[in-house]
């Protein structure tokens, strides 16, 4: 659990997990809990949509297919009653077609079975809005390192850096995340709007190139590889 | 030609039993409705006839009256009756006695009522003779005289036996000729629909090879048959794919599966240190990841082959797939040696973002592997995108080993890898996902020799370009 390790413990989240299968039920409770979050747990559709309403819950995790209520129905049902706790939804199917509806019903991310373990967490902590106090803002900072999105301007210690529009793309959602774990497949879904996979490193020369003009003579590196999981951009290691 | 019972109510229960039996009824009001016609025409016209003839004659015989008296008129008369013809003369004086005549047996009262009527009448000449109708006008001479001139009208009926007897008859005949006739034709209709019947429940048991027969004379059966038997066709194709993807599944998913479960076998057997069950664990994860990346490659091709993204079809700029996906591929190209440039004029396409993407991406990713000039030196990959009229064409060629011509078919074939060592990194299903796609949205994939080097082609229908259609 390398992700785990370095997460922000002060990001503790109440998880709702709507799943039916036991196994894969326990194994995610256990994986989250490890991770510092909340986890509670419900079986089927209905129960895990009267529970949901109560909304103290950070982030929904609902298995597409429930008994009793399927996910994409206690999605939409939610958002119907106004009820907008960001939802990820989990999946057996996984064309581009199945992430359309599932992202149609109300769910604000989607992610086909089987996955890592790291990949979903990764995503779950991008969801929660607690965990991304930047979102809103217009100057993102980590260290010295300041992104101005309306200008469009970067600069590290004071000193300007010139970016292309997709490096400034890929910093930008690295920094909204910042202390957060951001997988390769998010980059590719966020930065580029493509949900393929690649199948090779495609991801990881991009950040190193955008490494070299960030970290490159600076003492202290701001963006950071997570064996096993992504990137983080964060000042410094605890 | 023996029709049995049940066969005969299945014969009336078709719909073209049906629709010939409304058509007779139809077309036998119309013509009861024609004969009618006719035959009331036909009698007007003899009556006018006969009622002209007897007032003519009326007018004559009044003329002689006038010229001769009396005498001329019996004179006149009597000359008349003795001729053969149809037409009857009586003159009375005021009391009624006859003063001549050629009939006998007149009813009552007759000559007191001028004007025109039928009335039956005997021939007095012929005694014997059968009663027959004429038609007969009453006319007052001064003197008390009464004059009847009359005309047998047994021509008129005559007329009608020769008319309308005849017709009606053939009517008949129609009728049941027309039956019959319909018992055939529908016979032959139901035949072609029963052998049509039995041709889809053989397939429907299963054996998808049967065709419907087509009688070759482009009748609506003709153009039906044609029809299904194209969907068949699709069925067929559709199934024998797959069939050849299951067993593909079959096959090469149990070899990464049967490495998976050696792993972990051997780690069961002989890891000691916790470093050692650490790797054999990151091991199986890796080989599961393959699998799953198979896994997921061989749906997509699956997909797009039956056609089932085609829900998501829009209007794509190519142009932006192009060079975003060349911007992707630039910085690992530009690591691994390889220059990679892009050059897309503006064509659009209907399809599906994704997938055409993904195309893309394996091309280039194919070209990053393979596209390393033998002699070392560095690499060059060329995406570029133009219009071929109808045609939007993506192309990306390299400058590396190229792929020979007997190989260029056999590639786009699932699971098929040239390089035999399988040294580089790879499922074998790059190049089949992007000839699916590009089957999914009509176009083709070709390769060509790029001299040296590879050049790889993507032709899709393009949309029309805007502005320049009107």
């Amino acid at each position: 659990m390398s992700a785990t390790r370095e997460t922000d413990q002060d990001f503790a989240m109440r998880l709702l997990l709507i799943e039916d299968d036991r196994d894969a039920a326990d194994y995610l409770r256990k994986a989250f809990r490890e991770a510092g979050h909340v986890v509670e747990h419900a079986a089927d559709g209905e129960a895990g949509l009267a529970l949901a309403l109560d909304g103290r819950y950070d982030v929904l995790v609902v298995d597409r297919m429930l008994p009793r209520r399927d996910g994409l129905s206690v999605v939409a049902e939610l958002r119907r009653r106004g009820e907008a706790t960001p939802a990820l939804i989990l999946s057996a199917l996984g064309q581009v077609d199945d992430r359309v509806m599932g992202l149609r019903a109300g769910g604000d991310d989607y992610l086909p079975k089987p996955y890592a373990f790291t990949e979903l967490l990764a995503r779950v902590e991008a969801l929660s809005r607690r965990a991304a106090p930047q979102a809103a803002d217009t100057l993102y900072r980590v260290g010295d390192l300041e992104l101005d999105r309306l200008a469009h301007r970067v600069a590290r210690g004071g000193k300007d850096i010139p970016l292309q529009p997709r490096e400034f793309r890929l910093l930008e959602y690295l920094m909204r995340h910042a202390g957060q774990v951001v997988t390769r497949t998010m980059l590719l879904e966020n930065v580029w709007d493509y949900h393929f996979d690649p199948q090779t490193n495609v991801i990881d020369v991009h950040v190193s190139r955008l490494r070299g003009k960030i970290d490159k003579g600076f003492e202290v590196p701001l963006i950071h590889t997570v064996r096993g999981a992504g990137y983080m951009v964060r000042e410094g290691l605890r | 030609m023996k029709i049995l019972p049940r066969n005969l109510a299945r014969l009336v229960r078709t719909t073209a039993f049906k629709l010939l039996a409304v058509y007779l009824v139809v077309f036998a009001v119309f013509a009861l409705f024609m004969i009618g016609y006719v035959a009331w025409h036909t009698r007007q016209l003899i009556e006018g006839q006969v009622a002209e003839n007897v007032g003519a004659e009326v007018r004559f015989l009044a003329e002689q009256y006038r010229m001769g008296g009396i005498q001329r008129l019996v004179f006149v008369i009597d000359r008349r009756t003795r001729r053969p013809g149809s037409n009857i003369y009586v003159l009375a004086n005021f009391a009624g006695e006859v003063l001549a005549s050629n009939v006998s047996d007149l009813p009552l009262g007759l000559l007191d009522s001028p004007g025109t009527q039928f009335t039956a009448y005997r021939r007095s000449e012929e005694p014997g003779a059968k009663e027959n109708l004429a038609f007969v006008q009453v006319f007052l001479l001064p003197g008390g005289y009464r004059l009847l001139v009359g005309r047998d009208v047994e021509e008129r009926d005559t007329v009608r036996r020769l008319v309308v007897r005849p017709a009606q008859g053939a009517l008949v005949l129609i009728l049941v000729l027309g039956l019959v006739g319909g018992f055939f034709v529908t016979r032959r209709v139901l035949k072609r629909i029963d052998s049509m019947t039995a041709t889809s429940e053989t397939i429907m048991a299963g054996d998808l090879s049967g065709r419907l027969s087509v009688a070759g004379t482009g009748d609506e059966f003709d153009r039906l048959a044609l029809s299904l038997n194209a969907m068949l066709d699709r069925i067929e194709g559709l199934m024998a794919g797959l069939k050849e993807v299951s067993d593909n599944i079959a096959h090469d998913l149990k070899t990464p599966l049967t490495r998976l479960r050696n792993k972990a076998e051997a780690a069961l057997r002989g890891a000691h240190s916790d470093a050692e069950w650490r790797s054999a664990l990151e091991g199986t994860i890796e080989e599961s990841d393959a699998l799953i990346r198979t896994f997921d490659a061989l749906l997509m091709i699956a997909r797009a082959e039956a056609g089932q993204a085609l829900d998501t079809m829009a209007e794509i700029d190519l142009k932006e797939i192009a060079e975003n996906v060349a911007e992707l591929y630039e910085p690992l190209a530009d690591e691994q040696g390889l220059d990679l440039t892009v050059e897309a004029g503006r064509v659009q396409v209907r399809g599906v973002r994704e997938l055409l993407a993904q195309a893309l991406a394996n091309l280039v990713d194919n070209a990053i592997k393979y596209g390393l000039p033998k002699d070392g030196g560095r690499g060059r990959i060329a995406v570029r995108l133009s219009r071929d009229g109808d045609l939007a064409v993506l192309e990306v060629s390299d400058a590396g080993e190229g792929i020979a011509a007997k190989d260029r078919e056999r590639v786009v074939e699932r699971f098929v890898r040239l390089d035999t060592s399988r040294s580089r990194p790879g499922s074998g299903l790059g190049l089949a996902l992007v000839a699916a796609v590009a089957r999914l949205h009509g176009g083709t994939l070709a390769f060509a020799d790029a001299e040296p080097g590879l050049r790889v082609a993507l032709r899709l229908p393009a949309l029309p370009v805007e502005g320049l259609a009107q």
